[in-house]
């Protein structure tokens, strides 16, 4: 536990250190929500109806697009080699690693939502909807993500591969996700959503670590 | 030293060792014994799989066929040139982070920098380093979670003549406390006692 938890600081540590590259991620999600309105035209209530997707699409692509750092680093630097040696079996490693991702990029777009929902006047309800659903649904993408990042940390210029490698398994996603926007029909989707979530987190640190140590070889 | 009775008992057999890089087969069953206190020079010119060796015998690449005995993959240490050490981090947080990964046990932090004679470089990013710092902040972390088996590839690059002597005074240290090693390198190492010393040269 001692050792997860180390794993988890340092992460964590590199990350606001590094400084500026999850800020990045959040300011490319904000720039979607900022260009859109001019895109479609000053059509409010046309705005309104889609600002969901458009939330959606935004954190979709930012996620992806924050994937490649998740091993790249370690891998330069031959930590990904010693951690094999570590007390932590590789999964446990790419497990934490996973939960600091997501604390790193998925937590600073959920704080941004609500600038997103200003200028795409939504309503707070619906803001609250959609702030659950990437709440549930981004665990998902970044796990899909990680298996992504780990198959592909071998590549020199790998960089665009996994995002393009994972896109159709986290399609699901995104469905759910935004089906979570009816009020009606929600209930099912939010259900959907969560089980996705919780069976790609589980499984994807094993996927993820038999990919890592196929790339080592 | 405490660790003494877990390092001790151990040895290494490794029969018939074949291991292929692509097309090539750089080492063919190879046979290799290391015991209790032993320790393993692994000679050869650039590019005959000394690194390759290594690497093998500490389960990141696999062998083409033979087997290996006696070594766990928390029950050793690598050292080659890529050091696992973020720039962004401080000496001691780099440090602190590899004792906590590898269980720890050894002498702290500060102990294990003031042995390697880094000690007042604590607290700066490891960015600032030398390579010989570096290189001397790669084998504080072997010290402070003390582990039977040492595989070092190359460990007297970067280091200077001084690095060097603590290099082998380290290595002395490891193998009083009943530690092994292997060890691939092209320079002598200024080993105390050379018994218990073998050469492999690979061609």
């Amino acid at each position: 536990m001692n050792a997860f938890l180390a794993l988890i600081a340092r992460e964590l540590k590199l990350a606001f250190r590094a400084g500026g590259e999850a800020m990045v991620l959040v300011l490319f999600f904000v720039m979607v929500g900022v260009i859109v309105p001019f895109a479609i035209g000053p059509d409010r209530p046309m705005l309104t109806k889609l600002s969901p997707g458009i939330v959606w699409i935004a954190a979709f692509l930012s996620t992806l697009l924050g994937l490649d750092r998740l091993f790249r680093a370690d891998d330069e630097d031959g930590s990904l080699t010693l951690l094999r040696f570590s007390v932590l079996p590789l999964e446990a490693i790419v497990f934490g690693k996973l939960v600091a991702h997501w604390l790193v990029t998925a937590v600073p777009l959920l704080l941004a939502t609500p600038i997103l929902a200003l200028l795409l006047s939504m309503s707070f309800e619906q803001w609250g909807r959609t702030a659950l659903a990437l709440l549930i649904g981004t665990p998902a993408l970044t796990a899909f993500g990680a298996i992504g990042a780990a198959v592909t940390v071998g590549l020199r210029r790998g960089g665009l591969v996994a995002p393009v490698l994972i896109l159709p398994l986290a399609i699901p996603v995104m469905i759910f996700g935004v089906g979570m926007m009816d009020p009606m029909t929600g209930g099912g989707a939010t259900l959907f959503l969560l089980a996705l979530s919780l069976v790609v987190t589980a499984f994807s640190p094993f996927a993820a670590a038999l990919a890592l140590r196929t790339a080592g070889e | 030293m405490t660790d003494a009775d877990a390092l001790a008992a151990s040895s290494i057999r490794v029969r018939g060792l074949t291991v292929r890089r692509g097309e090539r087969i750089l080492i063919e069953a190879a046979d290799l014994d290391v015991t209790h206190r032993g320790v393993l020079l692994v000679r050869g010119p650039n590019g005959v799989g000394k690194s390759t060796l290594l690497m093998t015998l500490a389960g990141i690449v696999r062998p083409e066929a033979g087997t290996i005995e006696g070594i766990e993959p928390t029950g050793l240490h690598l050292l080659n040139y890529q050091s696992g050490l973020k720039s962004r981090l401080s000496v001691g947080e780099n440090l602190k982070f590899w004792r906590d990964m590898n269980g720890g046990g050894g002498p702290s932090v500060e102990d294990a920098l003031e042995r390697v004679g880094i000690a007042p470089l604590i607290d700066l990013e490891a960015g600032y380093l030398s390579s010989g710092q570096l290189r001397r902040l790669s084998l504080a972390r072997l010290l402070v979670s003390p582990r039977p088996l040492w595989l070092l590839d190359e460990p007297s690059a970067a280091l200077d003549a001084a690095g060097e002597a603590l290099l082998g005074q380290l290595i002395d240290g490891h193998r009083a406390g009943g530690g092994m090693a292997i060890i691939a390198t092209h320079h002598d190492l200024p080993l105390a006692d050379p018994a218990g010393v073998e050469t492999m040269v690979l061609k």
